[in-house]
C-alpha cells in the first residue's frame, strides 16, 4: 500500500474530459476542480457540507466536493456547473434560472443548477414540494429561495 | 497553484484490496489510522483537528460491504458501505423498516445523503444521531470482523458514551442485521433541530409499538430517546406503563411525562437542558398519539 504523503495517480472525467493528475491525499475535491483544474464555477462557500456551494454530480450523484478527497475520484465521473451547457449553449434549466430572475450575487447558483438538475434527471416531473426537498442542501443568502424553485419548476414544464 | 489546503492536515489514502487486509493495517497501525466510508463526519473532524492520523482507511470500494439484502424470512442485512439515500430508496426498507427510513430521511441534505452510510452514523456514535435509536427499536445487530474472526453484538450494547462505542482498532462494522420487524408494527421518528432543514437533532423520539397479546393493554411500546443523554435511552418505565395499563390520552399523557422526566440532557451550543427536557415531552405525546392512532386503523 501507499508510503506516508506520497503523491497519488488518479485518471478521472470532468465534464467529459479525460483528466490525469498526481495529487496528494488530502487535496479535497473541491480543490481539485478549483485550484488544479482551474474549473472555478464550483464554489466554497462553508467546507462543511451544509451551504451547497460546491455541490457537483459525482458518477451522476450530487455531493458537496468539499467532503470528498480527490484520491477518492479515480475512475469517477464529474460533472460541475461549465459542464451543463450544450453545445456552447446554455441549457434549459440555466435559461430558465436567468428567465425568472433567481439569480442576485450568483454565488449559490452553481451549486443550485446541479442539485436541481440531479432532481430533474431522477424526476423531470417534481412537485414544488419534492423541488424544496431536494435543495434543502443548497443555501441562498440573498433570493428568499421562491424564485429558484420556480425556475426549476418552469424547466421542467417545458 | 496557491496551496488551498490550509485546514486539511496530512495524512496517506490507502485503499485495502480486501476486509482482512484493512482490519491488519488498522490494527497494525492503531492509533494513527482510521477507516471510513461516506467521510461526512470525518473530514470535518479532520479540518477542525480533532483527528490527525497518520493514514486514512477507504472501505466503501469493498464488495462485501454494499450488500443491501432482505429475507421476509429472515432479515435485512445493511452492508456498511449502503449509503442513506440507497436506504430510503429501498422498498422493501420502506416496508419492512418505515422508522429506519425516516430517521435516515432526516439526515442532512440529500447531496450529505449520497454519501453518508448508517454504520457510519452508527460508528460515530453522536448521542443525535438519527439512526441509531431508529435502528435500536428494531433490535438491530452489529456484524464486526476482525484480525481474530467475526462477531457480533447488540445495538444497545454497542454503544459506550458519546462518540465512544466497544470497537477496538483493527475491528470493521461490516454490516447491520435487523430482524423481521414485528408484525402489524407502527412506529415514528421525530425530531427537532434549530431549523427545519438539515440541522442535527436537539430532542429526538423515536417509538415502536405492535400488537401483543401478553401485554395486558394488548400492545408492546418501544420509546427510544436521542440527544438527551449520553447514549440512546429506553424509557422502560413509560414501556411498561403502556403495556400494563389500558391504554388512552390519559396514560399517554403520563408516558410522555414519564419520558420528560428520565431523560438527563444537558446545555450546550444548540440548545439549553430545559429545552430539550420540554422538547422531549411535547415529541413525546405527539409521537405516541399518532402511533396510537396508527395502531388503532387495524
Amino acid at each position: 500500500m501507499e508510503s506516508f504523503m506520497k503523491k497519488q495517480s488518479i485518471q478521472l472525467i470532468v465534464n467529459g474530459r479525460k483528466e490525469i493528475l498526481e495529487i496528494s491525499s488530502n487535496l479535497t475535491l473541491l480543490h481539485l476542480l478549483r485550484e488544479v483544474l482551474t474549473l472555478t464555477g464550483t464554489k466554497n462557500g462553508c467546507e462543511a457540507g451544509e451551504c451547497g456551494a460546491c455541490t457537483v454530480l459525482l458518477n451522476g450523484e450530487p455531493v458537496n466536493s468539499c467532503m470528498i478527497l480527490g484520491v477518492e475520484c479515480d475512475g469517477a465521473n464529474v460533472l460541475t456547473v461549465e459542464g451543463l451547457a450544450e453545445n456552447g449553449s446554455l441549457s434549459k434549466l440555466q435559461q430558465a434560472f436567468i428567465d425568472q430572475n433567481a439569480i442576485q450575487c450568483g454565488f449559490c447558483t452553481p451549486g443550485m443548477l446541479i442539485s436541481a438538475y440531479a432532481l430533474l434527471q431522477r424526476n423531470p416531473n417534481p412537485t414544488n414540494q419534492e423541488i424544496r426537498e431536494a435543495l434543502v442542501g443548497n443555501l441562498c443568502r440573498c433570493t428568499g429561495y421562491e424564485r429558484i424553485i420556480t425556475a426549476v419548476f418552469s424547466s421542467a414544464q417545458e | 497553484m496557491l496551496n488551498p489546503n490550509t485546514r486539511m492536515p496530512k495524512f496517506s489514502y490507502i485503499k485495502p484490496e480486501s476486509i482482512r487486509q484493512a482490519s491488519e493495517f488498522l490494527e497494525l497501525n492503531s492509533g494513527q489510522s482510521y477507516p471510513f466510508l461516506g467521510g461526512t463526519d470525518l473530514l470535518i473532524a479532520l479540518r477542525d483537528k480533532k483527528l490527525k492520523p497518520k493514514y486514512l482507511v477507504d472501505l466503501k470500494h469493498l464488495d462485501h460491504l454494499n450488500v443491501l439484502t432482505f429475507d421476509s424470512a429472515k432479515s435485512l442485512i445493511i452492508g456498511a458501505a449502503v449509503t442513506l439515500n440507497r436506504l430510503i430508496e429501498s422498498e422493501d426498507v420502506q416496508k419492512y423498516y418505515p422508522v429506519l427510513v425516516q430517521g435516515a430521511r432526516e439526515v442532512g441534505s440529500y447531496q450529505l445523503r449520497t454519501r453518508a452510510t448508517l454504520i457510519g452514523n452508527l460508528c460515530n456514535a453522536s448521542p443525535c444521531g438519527d439512526m441509531i435509536a431508529t435502528s435500536m427499536v428494531y433490535k438491530g445487530i452489529v456484524n464486526i470482523i476482525g484480525t481474530y474472526g467475526s462477531k457480533s453484538v447488540e445495538l444497545e450494547s454497542f454503544f459506550t458514551g458519546p462518540g465512544e462505542t466497544i470497537l477496538k482498532p483493527g475491528e470493521i462494522v461490516v454490516s447491520l442485521s435487523l430482524p423481521i420487524s414485528p408484525s402489524r408494527a407502527k412506529g415514528i421518528y421525530l425530531s427537532i433541530g434549530r431549523n427545519k432543514l438539515a440541522d442535527l437533532a436537539i430532542a429526538a423520539v423515536t417509538v415502536l409499538a405492535y400488537p401483543d397479546e401478553t401485554a395486558f393493554s394488548g400492545f408492546r411500546f418501544l420509546i427510544a430517546l436521542s440527544a438527551v443523554a449520553p447514549t440512546v435511552i429506553f424509557v422502560e418505565e413509560a414501556q411498561s406503563l403502556l403495556s400494563d395499563k389500558p391504554i388512552e390520552i390519559a396514560t399517554l399523557k403520563k408516558a410522555a411525562l414519564i419520558a420528560k422526566n428520565h431523560c438527563k440532557p444537558i446545555d450546550d451550543i444548540r440548545a439549553s437542558k430545559k429545552y430539550r427536557q420540554e422538547m422531549i415531552h411535547s415529541l413525546t405525546l405527539r409521537a405516541l398519539i399518532a402511533v396510537w392512532e396508527d395502531l388503532q386503523k387495524n
